[in-house]
């Protein structure tokens, strides 16, 4: 542990002491694009829950990068689903080896997990309804928003997990309106765990997922997943891109267990807006955001800063 | 057949006077549904509010019971818990149905045995919540397997006759049973239920602990399903085994008919379609749904004046009964096809009737066609008005001409006189 804080290279078996994790269950010789955020999101989710774990995955970039028929990459049960679909897709399934655990006791059925990896496209937009019932249902699945911030696998529209500012295919001149705080909105349905996660962080992905793993009940987990050709930087700088997200706390890293804010360690400081890196570094890392106003600069910053107070706020009364 | 029916009841305490939607909800019952997954609408709902009822009464102990935001979760569901392995069971009507649609596609292609129970109702707008089969009829080309029941008995039978065709691992499609919304949903008549340990024995056994043969969630078995697939690749022929498995099913709907009466004694014709009063008919009527019902007693009655004509009950819709209808035709001089649906711009403007006209382009000398349409949006077709259009078919025999008042080809009867 100590060696990988030093930044320099350790095993995952030296960091993790977890024989799992040392496999890859996203297996290389997909067809992700170079330096692309998903398939780190995917294989630390996937080294933290190992094999014992159905993934459903509605139409997204993940139903193309696992492979053409008949290759395939994930070496665990995967299934594609309907954009609308995952929560609730992935309902049926929790509920039937529940169903299965009640015909033949002692097999362990009920003890698959249930995983649900959508983009933002299929969470903030077109799923939401899916997933909010899933939520309210409390079913127990882990759902996870993958987020590379436009609909990426048709080429780069904007959604509205799209922050203000950015350039797509469908918001030529930079998108007016805010990214959505479904993270925030997921929270409000009191679901038992509610997280953010960057790729920059694997151990804390890692870390993240084998705790959702324990809980009973509707897990949901937003992991910002940088996408070298819609966000438009070179593909080598995915994991400093993410970082700079959260350093200059465009990105806030926390968790919400049984309704308790926690704020991870690396964002906890930023509650401060001083010690924040300035928004500027990560906006000129990404030409989506070239020839942005300095209005449109100054609007996303403030919005930027009211997420901040609401975490604030809420510690805050944690607190007293 | 009713007078049958009414026997059995007395002589069995097993039957209830229930309305249509609770026959199905037996009938899931029954089959031991291990998974259901349900969304209100009218009429469909006291299907799921009765089975909510077995549930929480534990009268279906290990039933997982999934009530979901939407019709489109509804369907997806369905998808889940039916691929892990499980018996599922669901409802819906008109809208719901339509909300469902790309979830319908989904399920034929992953080539799921789900049985649906559809309450039909007339498709919005203007709002209307009555039977008329326009909501089943127009997802035709989904790849299910559909029927429709024309009694409460035939609901709760057609429900258990589904899942035996549907489990059978060379079929392993969907299939839509659906009824007259308020009709037959919100009627109440008796229904024999029957035994369990006889329904044990008539149904397939529950999935075993490997799932079903093609697809299977289990860790131990890692599996992909769905990946997207080149034009090269196989997915034309996947859809023409949907296709070929469809016309299959013909052959298994007659013996899950015949097998059933044998059990438990009640007669269905051959499975697709049921004859009434056909020996020596030279004019019939081919209708489906709860018309047909009430065609019945139109049948005797014309026939006491006199006239040999029959009714035809179509059972199934997909698969359609070719053979069948050709041999009809060529037996009767006149049939009418009744349809209770629409289908615009069809070459008749009724889904049936396009269909019967479609089968019968290549065989020579078969009868008269007379499409027909009444009792749309659930508008009430009486006795009176049935035997009326018997007697337009008997005319037509008689005179071999068409009768007036058609709309491009087709009689719209019951119509309020538009000025």
């Amino acid at each position: 542990m100590e060696n990988w804080r030093l930044n320099k290279m350790v095993t995952i078996k030296q960091a993790l002491d977890d024989e799992v994790a040392c496999n890859e269950w996203f297996l290389p010789g997909n067809s992700c694009c170079a330096g692309c955020g998903l398939e780190i999101a995917l294989r630390w989710a996937m080294k933290a829950l190992g094999p014992n774990t159905v993934l459903v995955t509605p139409a997204s970039c993940l139903n193309v990068v696992i492979g053409l028929w008949p290759k395939t990459a994930p070496n665990f049960p995967f299934t594609n689903m309907a954009f609308a679909a995952g929560a609730s897709a992935a309902t049926g399934i929790s509920e039937a080896l529940k169903a299965k655990a009640y015909r033949f006791p002692g097999k362990n059925w009920e003890k698959i997990t249930t995983l649900v990896f959508a983009g933002d496209g299929g969470t903030t937009d077109i799923g939401i309804q899916a997933l909010s019932g899933a939520a309210e249902r409390n079913s127990n699945i882990i759902y996870t928003c993958y987020d590379n911030e436009a609909y990426m696998n048709t080429g780069i529209q904007r959604s509205s997990s799209t922050p203000h500012g950015a350039k797509t295919t469908t918001t030529t001149l930079g998108k007016e309106r805010y990214k959505k705080n479904l993270p925030a909105i997921m929270a409000a349905h009191e679901i038992p765990y509610v997280a953010t996660c960057s790729i920059s962080e694997p151990l804390d992905i890692y870390k993240k997922y084998k705790k959702a793993k324990t809980i009973e009940g509707c897990k949901y987990i937003h992991i910002l997943a940088p996408c070298p050709p819609g966000w438009n930087y070179p593909s080598e700088d995915t994991v400093e891109i993410a970082r700079l997200a959260v350093k200059t706390g465009v990105w806030p890293l926390y968790e919400i267990e049984n309704g308790i804010l926690r704020m991870h360690k690396k964002s906890h400081p930023l509650l401060d807006p001083s010690k924040r890196k300035p928004l500027i570094d990560y906006l000129s890392r990404q030409k989506r955001f070239a020839g942005m106003s300095e209005q449109s600069l100054i609007e996303l910053q403030q919005n930027i800063d009211n997420d901040w107070k609401m975490l604030a706020s809420r510690l805050h009364a944690q607190e007293s | 057949m009713v007078s049958d029916i009414k026997k059995e009841f007395l002589q069995n305490k097993e039957n209830k006077i229930i309305k249509g939607n609770e026959a199905a909800a037996y009938a899931a019952k029954s089959s031991r549904v291990q998974v259901i997954s349900a969304y209100p609408i009218t009429p469909q709902t006291t299907v799921v509010e009765k089975l909510s009822e077995f549930v929480d009464q534990g009268l279906m102990p290990g039933t997982q019971y999934i009530k979901v935001e939407s019709e489109h979760s509804v369907m997806a569901s369905m998808v889940g818990a039916s691929m892990t392995g499980t018996r599922t069971f669901t409802a819906t009507s008109g809208q719901g149905l339509f909300y469902m649609n790309e979830m319908l596609h989904w399920v034929a292609g992953t080539r799921l045995p789900i049985v649906m129970a559809i309450a039909s109702r007339g498709p919005a707008p203007p709002w209307n919540i009555w039977a008329d089969f326009t909501d089943v009829l127009s997802q035709r080309d989904t790849g299910w397997i559909t029927s429709f029941c024309a009694t409460h008995q035939e609901i709760y039978d057609e429900i258990l006759m589904s899942y035996k065709v549907c489990e059978d691992h060379d079929i392993l499609l969907p299939k839509f049973v659906a009824y007259g919304g308020f009709i037959l949903s919100h009627t109440s008549k008796p229904i024999i239920i029957e035994e369990q340990a006889l329904v044990d024995e008539y149904l397939p056994p529950l999935p075993d602990e490997k799932g079903w043969p093609h697809i299977f969630i289990d860790p131990e078995r890692p599996m992909m399903f769905g990946n997207l697939i080149m034009p090269s690749g196989f997915y034309y022929e996947f859809r023409m085994k949907i296709h070929e498995t469809m016309m299959r099913a013909k052959e298994k709907i007659m013996i899950a008919a015949k097998q059933f009466e044998r059990m438990f004694g009640r007669n269905y014709g051959n499975g697709l379609i049921q004859n009434y009063k056909m020996d020596d008919a030279d004019v019939a009527m081919l209708i489906y749904g709860d018309l047909a019902f009430q065609m019945e007693e139109a049948v005797d009655q014309v026939r006491e004046e006199g006239y040999k004509i029959g009714m035809v009950k179509l059972r199934h819709f997909r698969p359609f009964p070719v053979e069948e209808i050709i041999e009809i035709a060529k037996k009767v001089q006149v049939l009418g096809v009744m349809d209770r649906g629409t289908a615009f711009g069809s070459p008749t403007g009724g889904p049936i009737s396009s269909e019967v006209k479609t089968a019968l382009h290549n065989t020579e000398k078969t009868a008269k066609i007379l499409p027909m349409i009444s009792g749309l949006g659930g508008r009430e077709v009486t006795i009176d008005q049935q035997k009326d259009q018997l007697k337009i078919l008997i005319k037509m025999n008689e005179t071999g001409e068409l009768p007036k008042d058609l709309l491009y080809g087709t009689l719209w009867h019951g119509k309020l006189e538009v000025k």
